[in-house]
């Protein structure tokens, strides 16, 4: 699996890994790879931050940051694209701040989900709709 | 919506905001059809704070004819609210009686007759009478300008802004937000900006680039007026590079970015802020939707969709003011802010009938000196009317009509199309059409008038787009412009359903036919977004297709049917 550059670009964000798994990339939905990152488990909503703009200014090249305040793992995908996966932010036990920020590219109107892994292994979710629009005619 | 009496007593905090609006005095005067400048500027002045409101002017700095929309359609929460209710409905809501002034002012109806006893609106000479008869009141007045400034008009084009600078410094604004003046590009902003005597601020101004606060705007800014510590925070239009060409000013971006605005407000509450207002460009719905997501904002003083309210909407402790566009009106809003709280508001909005306003010398003076140098090239009469020309409202006006029936016949083209913006004067029958009048509605800097061809399916991605940015029903979603105006071609529009359904039975008028997805149509337009769009200019095209026709005379326009209302 190629992940390009034009996919994701990473931009830098305080203490932290952020891996690309082959894994959940492959997944042939966001549900399922959503699944494969919880294990099945329940997801609540709340507890994770996701800023995404409400309108695309470049659907190319989208600025989003997450944070989950305690979270070991953050997982952002774009559902509507047709590879969902983003990346998965691993945090380690020294991280000052469980937050990171990217641009993302978006194939059309779609939501972008965050999925965060918390310490006591529960998993919490956010998501925004991000439209992607022609543009023309603002009064 | 805020009842009619004199004073009335909202719950806030631990105290009571109590508030009240001049607009039931000047309803009174319908009955006696007599108006005069003491009646209009009659402000029992209140509490130890005014704010003066001036927005979306255009640059239209002489008085002109301004109807106000009869198609205004809300969708979601904002069904059947405020501003989304017009004509008949609107003059009911707030007790205005037929033919009255304000019925003129803010209704769109019987607007030829009226138009023809009341006469023209706006001016900034008469705006600055207002402003100055203000400051008589309270020297220490802060005017607050919501941007749409620098744009709308030939001198204001041929200028690039310089002609509005000039005359709105003359007005002495204490802060400014931003629209339309981008599309001067961004080079010719920081230009403007890095000389301008007031604050230029935007808290959701940033760099595109690195996605922090752009340096050259203020997120906001400390004023002590009354013994009062003001924060003025700025938002900017939230959308500039999707409705406008975002290669003009590549080194910004924008959005809501409500967030931060949270932010902004609990870092001047921080720092000692007794009160906070907003000046935005956001439009209306999106304000609204704004003041129920951030908290502690006073006043959100409105802009963008060039809605005009005689009353502040509150939502939460937040009161909403609405002025209108074109310089058509100004808002005062007197407030009593103690021990850190704002207390009550009282409210008018002033409509600048211009018979009525003595125009202040001075900047009459200043604003003849802007128009010598284009004196001839304006009064130019190229036609006239036999019918009104207007343009707001959610679908096609007349003059839009106009625009698309020019870029039909000088074109060559089966279908036109035309920006769904809201600025843009009237005419009256029998008034002649000048060179001034037709750049009135034109005016921009990307004006190229392309001729391609596109598809039926593409036709109808684009018509979809559009709706959507009208009538999604989340405000976060919407553009705040009208319907992409469409000529030689009728459709039905659903407003009720998703992206993807609202439109339907497209139909080429020429020959009756449905249009076909898969078949090319030759369009013609203007105002595209995209970098190298190339063309004749729109306003030489309309000028030529006015010349043509000599006077004009508009069939009567039912080609869009809209349902789901």
């Amino acid at each position: 699996m190629n992940f390009s550059r034009r996919d994701t670009l990473a931009l830098g964000a305080g203490a932290l890994a952020m891996t690309m798994l082959p894994v959940q990339a492959l997944a042939a939905t966001g549900d399922d790879a959503i699944a494969e990152f919880t294990g099945g488990a329940e997801v609540m909503d709340g507890g994770v931050t996701l800023t995404a703009p409400e309108i695309a200014e470049n659907g190319n090249t989208v600025p989003i940051s997450v944070e989950a305040e305690g979270a070991s793992a953050i997982m952002v995908l774009a559902m509507g694209n047709p590879t969902p996966g983003v990346a998965t932010f691993n945090f380690g036990e020294l991280a000052g701040s469980q937050s990171a920020s990217t641009r993302i590219r978006l194939a059309g109107t779609q939501d972008v989900v965050a999925i965060a892994k918390m310490a006591d292994g529960s998993f919490a979710k956010a998501s925004k709709t991000v439209k992607v629009t022609i543009g023309g005619c603002g009064g | 919506m805020i009842s009619r009496r004199d004073f009335l007593q909202v719950s806030m905090a631990a105290s009571a905001l109590y508030g009240a609006s001049g607009f039931g005095n000047w309803a009174k005067l319908a009955a006696q059809q007599a108006l005069t400048q003491d009646q209009l500027l009659e402000f029992d002045t209140f509490g130890n704070v005014s704010l003066i409101h001036v927005t979306d002017i255009h640059a239209q700095m002489k008085p002109i004819y301004f109807r106000e929309p009869e198609i205004n359609i809300g969708v979601g929460a904002n069904k059947g609210a405020v501003p989304h209710v017009t004509g008949a409905e609107f003059r009911k809501l707030y007790g205005i009686e037929d033919g009255s002034p304000s019925h003129y002012a803010l209704t769109y109806d019987d607007f030829t007759a009226l138009g023809r006893e009341y006469g023209k609106v706006g001016g900034l000479d008469r705006v600055a009478t207002v402003i100055n008869s203000i400051r008589a009141d309270r020297p220490d007045a802060l005017l607050l300008d919501g941007g749409d400034t620098w744009h709308g008009s030939y001198t204001c084009y041929h200028t690039e802004g310089q002609d509005m600078v000039n005359v709105m410094n003359a007005l002495k604004p204490d802060a400014m937000t931003f629209h339309w003046e981008f599309t001067l590009g961004q080079d010719r902003v920081r230009e403007i900006v890095a000389d301008l005597p007031f604050d230029a601020m935007g808290q959701n101004i940033f760099d595109a680039m690195w996605d922090e606060p752009a340096a050259e705007f203020k997120p906001y800014e400390f004023y002590e007026r009354g013994g009062v510590k003001i924060a003025v925070i700025g938002q900017a239009f939230p959308y500039m590079p999707i409705a406008n060409p975002g290669w003009m000013f590549p080194d910004y971006s924008f959005g809501i970015r409500d967030e931060n605005m949270q932010a902004m407000v609990d870092e001047v509450r921080g720092k000692g802020a007794e009160l906070v207002v907003c000046l935005s460009h956001n439009g209306f719905d999106v304000d609204k939707k704004m003041a129920s997501v951030v908290k502690g904002i006073d006043v959100i003083l409105t802009g963008h969709t060039h809605d005009a309210l005689p009353e502040p909407v509150l939502v939460g402790d937040t009161i909403l003011i609405a002025s209108g566009s074109n310089g058509k009106f100004v808002s005062r809003v007197d407030l009593d802010v103690r021990e850190g709280k704002m207390m009550g508001f009282r409210h008018k909005l002033i409509p600048i009938f211009s018979d009525v306003i003595e125009p202040d010398a001075d900047v009459a003076a200043l604003i003849d000196e802007q128009r010598a140098p284009y004196k001839a090239e304006l009064e130019e009469v190229i036609g006239e009317t036999d019918d009104l020309l207007y343009r707001r409202g959610n679908f096609n006006g007349s003059w839009d009509d106009l625009i698309c029936n020019a870029l039909i016949s000088e074109r060559d083209a089966d279908i036109a199309m035309s920006p769904g913006v809201r600025w843009g004067p009237s005419i009256l029958p029998g008034q002649p059409i000048t060179r001034e009048d037709i750049w009135n509605v034109t005016s921009m800097t990307y004006p190229e008038a392309y001729r391609s061809e596109m598809t039926g399916e593409f036709i109808k991605v684009i018509l979809e787009d559009v709706a959507d940015n009208l009538f999604n029903p989340d405000p976060y979603y919407q553009q705040g412009g009208d319907m992409v105006r469409i000529g030689g071609m009728g459709y039905k529009i659903d407003v009720s359903k998703p992206q993807g359904a609202r439109i339907s039975d497209m139909t080429l008028l020429k020959t009756g036919e449905a249009i076909d997805p898969a078949r090319s149509y030759v369009v013609a337009g203007w105002a595209s977004v995209n970098e190298g769009t190339e063309g004749p200019q729109i306003w030489d095209v309309v000028e030529s297709h006015i010349r043509k026709q000599g006077t004009i005379k508009l069939e009567e326009n039912t080609s869009v049917k809209v349902s789901g209302i």
